[in-house]
C-alpha cells in the first residue's frame, strides 16, 4: 500500500477508521519491499517507531486532534532524531548516534508525529542529484536509471514512492525543491528562519532551511504548522505569522492575483517541454482571475557565483568539527600526532565533493582574498535581494521553472561539476534572497515530472501555500504516482 | 637597558566572566568539576548545534567599557576564528575581533618616574574589550599515549581587554595588570583568579629610540600569569631585545612564551609561520545590538569605581597611597572599611583599624572579611570610643576589641561592664599626679635639671598609679604643668 496523502491518512485516524500503528506497519513493508530498489533510506527502528504510534493511538482514542498525530514522517539524514544513527550520508560519521531531538523533529514528535526513517541525502547536503552519498544514492522512482534530484534525495523518494506521506529535507540552495520537481512531491523551502535549524547539520548557515516535502501543498501544511515559529537554540530563528491557517489550508482566492514572470529566468537553456508545461500552468491560473506581469531580476546572472563563494565558505567552516577528535570517524596517524591524525580523518572521511567545497571556501576565507570574494559576494547577494523585492511591488508571487530540464541520468553530470552547480541557476536566487518558495507537480515531459517554483515575499509563507493549494485544487499532476514493482 | 632606548609595552588580557552559564549555552561555570560534566550540544561542538548569546556577559562588558570612559558600540559583530585544535570542539573560536562591542577608554596608573622623568600618574589606553569564548583544556602529560581533552572550559565567557602600547617599563606593565584586576573585581566581572586562568595575560613589548616615533618590531609574550612574572618576563625581553639591537642584530616578530623556572622567554612561533584565522562573520549569531536603555541601566548599577574612592579617600580621609591600595584589594573588604569609616564617623581612625587589629586578625584566622564575626557598626562603636577618649587605644585594642570578637556584646556594653572608661577628671588627674610627684623625687628633680627625657617614666607612672584608665592626654597636660609649677 503507498502511503500517498496525508489529509486522507489525517481524516481516517481522526474518525477511528485506521490506527497510526497499522499506518506505520504499512509505512516499513513498503519500505522493504521497494527500498532494495530505491535507497532512500539509511537507517531505521522499526520498534520504536511503533511504540510511538501505538503512543499516538492512545492520544487520539483519548479524543486529541493535532495535525500530525499519528501520520508517519522520514526525515533526512542530516537532522537529529536522538538514539538514532546520523550520518549525513558521510563516512566521516561513522558511528555518531544523535544525542538529542533537533528542535523541528522535538515539536513533530510532540505533535505525535512518528518518525520512521532517516532518508539519505548528498553527503553533508552537497549534491543535487543524490549521486554524492557516501552510501550509494538513492534512485528516481520515475525512473531508477535516473538520479532523483538532490540533496534531500531520499526524503523526496520516500514521499513519492509512498514510504510516508511526509518527509523534512533540508534546503540550502534548492535541495529539497530540485528532487521535488524531479520527483513529482511538493516541498516548500520556508522563509529562511521560520523552521529552526537547531539540529540540523549545519552546511551553509546563512542559507540553510529545513524544508517539508509530501505530495501536496496542504498535506506538508500539515507538518509545517507545527514546526514553524521562532526557537529559543536558534538565534537566527522568527516566527511566522498565519500558521493557524495551516492545518486546514483554503485555496487562495486567485483573482487579481498578479504573477511575476523573471525575464531572466526564461533563456535558452530551458528546455522546451519545461517551459510549455509552466506556461500550461500559468493558464490555470489565469483561468481563475490572475495575470501574467513581467518582473526583472538582473542580478540574477551574479547568483550562481554568489552562492557559491558563501556556501563554500560556510562549509569550510562548519564542517571543521569533524576531526575525529571528539566523534565519528578517527584514522589514527603512523606517528601519534594530532594533525596528522585530524588530517587522515578528514581525507578518509569526506567525499571528493564535500572536499572540493571546503578548498574553495578556505581559500575564499583566505587573507588576500577575502575581499576579493567572500565581501563582494555578501554584497552581491544584497543585491539580489533587493531585485526580490522590487519585483514583488510589482508582483504577489513569483512563478518560474524549477531546474532547466529532467531528472537526469545516474554520471550525467558528476564529471562536471559546473554543469551540476548550474542545475541550481533557479533555486539559489531564492535561498539569497532568504524568501519562502515552493516546488509543485506541474506536469510530464518526456515520461518524467516537472516541478514549477513559486517564489513570495518573506513571511508570505502561508499564501504561498494557500497559491499552491488552489493550483492544485484546479489540476492533477499532483495526484499521478509512479508505478512501482514489489 | 642602554639609556637612549625606551620600552613600548601593550597588555592584552583575557578575563573570564562571572556569569553562572557559558557564553552561548545554558552550561554551568563552575570551576574543578569532574572533566567534560559541564558540556552540551552546543559547547561540545556537536553537528546541528547552535550559540545563543549570553546576555549578563554582554551586560559585564558593558560595565567595563563604561567604567574605562569607552564608546560603546551600538552594533558589534560575532566572528569565527578558525583553527585545528583538539579542545577547540567546532574548529573555531566565536570572537567579536575587530568589532568589538568596547572601544577605547582609559586606566590611571601611578607612572614609573625611572622612564617618565617625574612622579605622577599617567593615563594608559585601551583600544578595545571583546566579548569571546574560551577554549577546552588539553593536557598532554597526564597519559603517555594520549592528550587528554577537558571541554568543561570551552565556551566560558571571556572579555579580552587590548590595551594601548602607552606602558614604558615593566613596573607600569604590571600597575596597569594590577589597575585592570582591581577593577575586574570591583565591577563584579569576575573572581580575577590568576591561577585558574581566570584573568590571563600576553604583553606586546619593542624597543625604539628615545625620540623616535616609530615603533621597533614587536615580540609578544604569552601566559604572563602573575603580576610578578608580567615584570619578571617583561625586563627580560626588554634586555634581551636591548642586546640584540647593541649588537647590530634585528628583533624577530614572533611569539615567545615566559619559562617561570628558567626565568627566561623563549620563540614559540614566527609571524611569518602565524596562522591565518579566515575570520568573517559567525552567520549563526545576528549582529550584537545595545540599547540607549541597557547602557543607561548598567551605567546606574556601576559600583563607585576605585580610582573614584581613592580620590576622595585621599581628600576626605588623608589616607597615603600605600593605605589606599590595601583598602582596594578587595571589594568586600573596602566595603566594609566605608561601613567602618561612616560607623565611627572617622575614615582615618577607620583605616588604622583595618589596616591593624582586622587584617591582623583576619591573618591569623586566615579568613577573609566575609568571616569576620564584627559587623562595621559594632566595631565603629569602639572606634568612636577612642575617638571620643572614652577609652584609651591601648585599652580599645588589647581589651575590648578581644571581647568584641568573643561576642562578650556591644563595645559600650563591655566597657561598662568591665569598668574600662577612661578618667578624663582633670581633678582626679590632678590628685594622682601630685601622688606619684611627691613619691619620686629623684627623677623630678632630674627632670628640672634638664633630664626632660624623664617625661615618659612620669607619665607611665601615673597612668599606672590610675590603673591604666586614665586620659593620657591629660594626664601628660597635667604632669606638664605639675612639673612646670614645682
Amino acid at each position: 500500500m503507498a502511503l500517498g496523502r496525508a489529509m486522507g491518512w489525517r481524516r481516517s485516524l481522526d474518525s477511528g477508521d485506521l490506527s497510526s500503528e497499522s499506518l506505520v506497519r504499512a509505512a516499513f513493508d513498503r519500505i522493504r519491499a521497494l527500498d532494495g530498489t530505491l535507497h532512500a533510506i539509511l537507517a531505521t527502528d522499526e520498534a520504536r517507531s511503533l511504540d510511538l504510534a501505538r503512543k499516538a493511538d492512545a492520544r487520539l482514542r483519548a479524543g486529541e486532534r493535532s495535525p500530525v498525530l499519528g501520520l508517519p514522517i522520514v526525515l533526512k539524514d542530516n537532522l537529529h532524531w536522538s538514539g538514532l544513527p546520523m550520518t549525513c550520508g558521510s563516512r566521516v560519521l561513522d558511528g555518531y548516534v544523535a544525542p538529542y531531538d533537533a528542535t523541528v523533529v522535538g515539536r513533530l514528535l510532540e505533535a505525535g508525529a512518528i518518525p520512521i526513517a532517516k532518508a539519505n541525502l548528498d553527503e553533508f547536503a552537497m549534491g543535487s542529484s543524490g549521486e554524492y552519498s557516501a552510501f550509494g544514492p538513492a534512485r528516481n522512482p520515475w525512473d531508477p536509471t535516473r538520479v532523483p534530484g538532490g540533496s534531500s534525495s531520499g526524503s523526496v523518494v520516500a514521499v513519492a514512492a509512498g514510504y510516508a506521506p511526509l518527509a523534512l529535507g533540508s534546503d540550502t540552495g534548492g535541495s529539497v525543491r530540485l528532487p521535488a520537481s524531479f520527483c513529482n512531491v511538493t516541498a516548500l523551502r520556508p522563509t529562511y528562519g521560520v523552521l529552526s535549524r537547531y539540529g540540523l547539520t549545519a552546511m551553509a548557515s546563512s542559507l540553510d532551511q529545513v524544508g517539508p516535502i509530501a505530495a501536496t501543498a496542504a498535506d506538508l501544511a500539515l507538518a509545517f504548522g507545527v514546526m514553524a515559529g521562532a526557537d529559543p537554540l536558534d538565534s537566527t530563528s522568527v516566527d511566522l505569522p498565519g500558521t493557524e491557517r495551516l492545518a486546514d489550508l483554503q485555496p487562495l482566492d486567485l483573482e487579481g492575483l498578479r504573477i511575476g514572470l523573471p525575464e531572466e529566468y526564461f533563456t535558452d537553456g530551458l528546455e522546451p517541454g519545461v517551459r510549455e508545461l509552466l506556461d500550461a500552468a500559468l493558464r490555470v491560473f489565469e483561468g481563475r482571475g490572475a495575470r501574467r506581469v513581467p518582473v526583472s531580476l538582473p542580478h540574477t546572472r551574479y547568483a550562481i557565483d554568489t552562492y557559491y563563494l558563501l556556501c563554500t565558505s560556510e562549509v569550510s567552516s562548519n564542517l571543521s568539527r569533524f576531526d575525529g577528535v571528539r566523534y565519528g570517524l578517527r584514522v589514527p596517524s603512523s606517528d601519534g600526532g594530532l594533525p596528522e591524525m585530524m588530517a587522515r580523518t578528514r581525507d578518509a572521511g569526506l567525499g571528493d565533493e564535500v572536499k572540493r567545497r571546503i578548498l574553495l571556501g578556505t581559500f575564499c576565507l583566505s587573507k588576500g582574498y577575502y575581499d576579493a570574494f567572500y565581501l563582494k559576494a555578501l554584497k552581491a547577494r544584497t543585491l539580489i535581494a533587493e531585485d526580490f523585492r522590487a519585483a514583488f511591488a510589482q508582483a504577489d508571487i513569483l512563478a518560474s521553472p524549477v531546474s532547466p530540464g529532467t531528472a537526469f541520468p545516474f554520471g550525467a553530470k558528476t564529471a562536471d561539476p559546473m554543469s551540476m552547480y548550474l542545475a541550481d541557476v533557479f533555486t539559489v536566487p531564492t535561498a539569497l534572497a532568504g524568501l519562502p518558495c515552493l516546488s509543485m507537480p506541474a506536469g510530464f515531459t518526456g515520461g518524467l515530472p516537472v516541478g514549477i517554483q513559486l517564489i513570495g515575499p518573506a513571511l508570505s509563507d502561508v499564501r504561498l501555500l494557500e497559491a499552491a493549494h488552489a493550483f492544485q485544487s484546479l489540476t492533477r499532476h499532483h495526484l499521478e504516482t509512479p508505478t512501482l514493482s514489489a | 637597558m642602554k639609556p637612549g632606548l625606551e620600552a613600548i609595552i601593550g597588555l592584552e588580557v583575557h578575563v573570564q566572566l562571572r556569569t553562572r552559564s557559558k557564553m552561548f549555552c545554558a552550561c554551568r561555570t563552575t570551576y574543578g568539576a569532574p572533566p567534560n560534566t559541564q558540556t552540551c550540544p552546543v559547547c561540545l561542538g556537536l553537528p546541528g548545534a547552535l550559540p545563543v548569546l549570553n546576555r549578563e556577559a554582554v551586560r559585564l562588558g558593558l560595565a567595563l567599557g563604561l567604567a574605562v570612559g569607552a564608546r560603546i558600540r551600538e552594533h558589534s559583530t560575532f566572528y569565527r576564528k578558525q583553527y585545528f585544535y583538539p579542545d577547540l570542539p567546532k574548529g573555531y573560536q566565536i570572537t567579536q575581533g575587530p568589532v568589538a562591542l568596547v572601544e577605547g577608554g582609559a586606566l590611571e596608573i601611578p607612572g614609573d618616574p625611572v622612564v617618565r622623568g617625574a612622579a605622577g600618574p599617567v593615563r594608559i589606553g585601551l583600544e578595545r574589550a571583546h566579548l569571546e569564548e574560551d577554549a577546552g583544556k588539553s593536557s598532554h602529560d597526564q597519559r603517555p599515549d594520549a592528550t587528554l581533552v577537558d571541554l568543561n572550559r570551552a565556551g566560558i565567557p571571556l572579555l579580552e581587554v587590548v590595551g594601548s602600547p602607552d606602558l614604558r617599563s615593566p613596573q607600569e606593565a604590571s600597575d596597569f595588570l594590577k589597575a585592570l584586576h582591581r577593577l575586574v573585581v570591583f565591577l563584579g566581572l569576575g573572581e580575577g583568579n590568576l591561577e585558574e586562568g581566570g584573568f590571563r595575560c600576553d604583553a606586546n613589548v619593542s624597543l625604539r629610540r628615545v625620540g623616535e616615533a616609530a615603533y621597533g618590531t614587536r615580540a609578544e609574550v604569552k601566559n604572563l600569569n602573575s603580576f610578578r612574572f608580567v615584570k619578571q618576563a617583561l625586563a627580560f625581553e626588554i634586555e634581551r631585545q636591548a642586546a640584540l639591537l647593541q649588537a647590530g642584530g634585528r628583533v624577530a616578530q614572533e611569539t615567545r612564551g615566559w619559562d617561570a623556572e628558567k626565568g627566561e622567554t623563549r620563540a614559540q612561533r614566527s609571524k611569518e609561520a602565524a596562522m591565518d584565522y579566515r575570520y568573517f562573520p559567525e552567520p549563526d549569531l545576528p549582529a550584537l545590538a545595545v540599547t540607549e536603555a541597557e547602557i543607561t541601566a548598567v551605567r546606574a548599577a556601576l559600583p563607585e569605581l576605585p580610582e573614584a574612592r581613592s580620590r576622595r579617600w585621599r581628600a576626605a580621609f588623608d589616607l597615603g597611597e600605600e593605605e589606599i591600595a590595601t583598602l582596594l584589594q578587595d571589594p568586600a573588604f573596602t566595603g566594609y572599611f566605608e561601613a567602618l569609616a561612616v560607623a565611627c564617623g572617622n575614615g582615618k581612625a577607620a583605616a588604622t583599624w583595618m589596616l591593624g587589629e582586622v587584617s591582623r586578625t583576619l591573618n591569623e584566622q586566615g579568613r577573609g572579611i566575609g568571616a569576620f564575626p564584627v559587623p562595621p557598626e559594632a566595631l565603629g562603636e569602639l572606634v568612636g570610643l577612642v575617638e571620643a577618649r572614652t577609652i584609651s587605644f591601648g585599652t580599645a585594642k588589647e581589651q575590648v576589641f578581644p571581647a568584641l570578637l568573643a561576642g562578650e556584646g556591644s563595645a559600650g556594653a563591655i566597657v561598662a561592664k568591665r569598668g574600662l572608661a577612661q578618667v578624663s577628671d582633670r581633678t582626679a588627674i590632678e590628685a594622682l599626679v601630685a601622688q606619684v610627684l611627691a613619691a619620686n623625687p629623684g627623677p623630678v628633680a632630674q627632670f628640672r635639671s634638664g633630664k626632660t627625657g624623664l617625661q615618659g617614666f612620669l607619665v607611665g607612672q601615673v597612668l599606672k598609679a590610675g590603673g591604666g584608665r586614665l586620659d593620657p592626654k591629660v594626664v601628660n597636660e597635667v604632669l606638664v604643668e605639675g612639673l612646670a609649677k614645682g
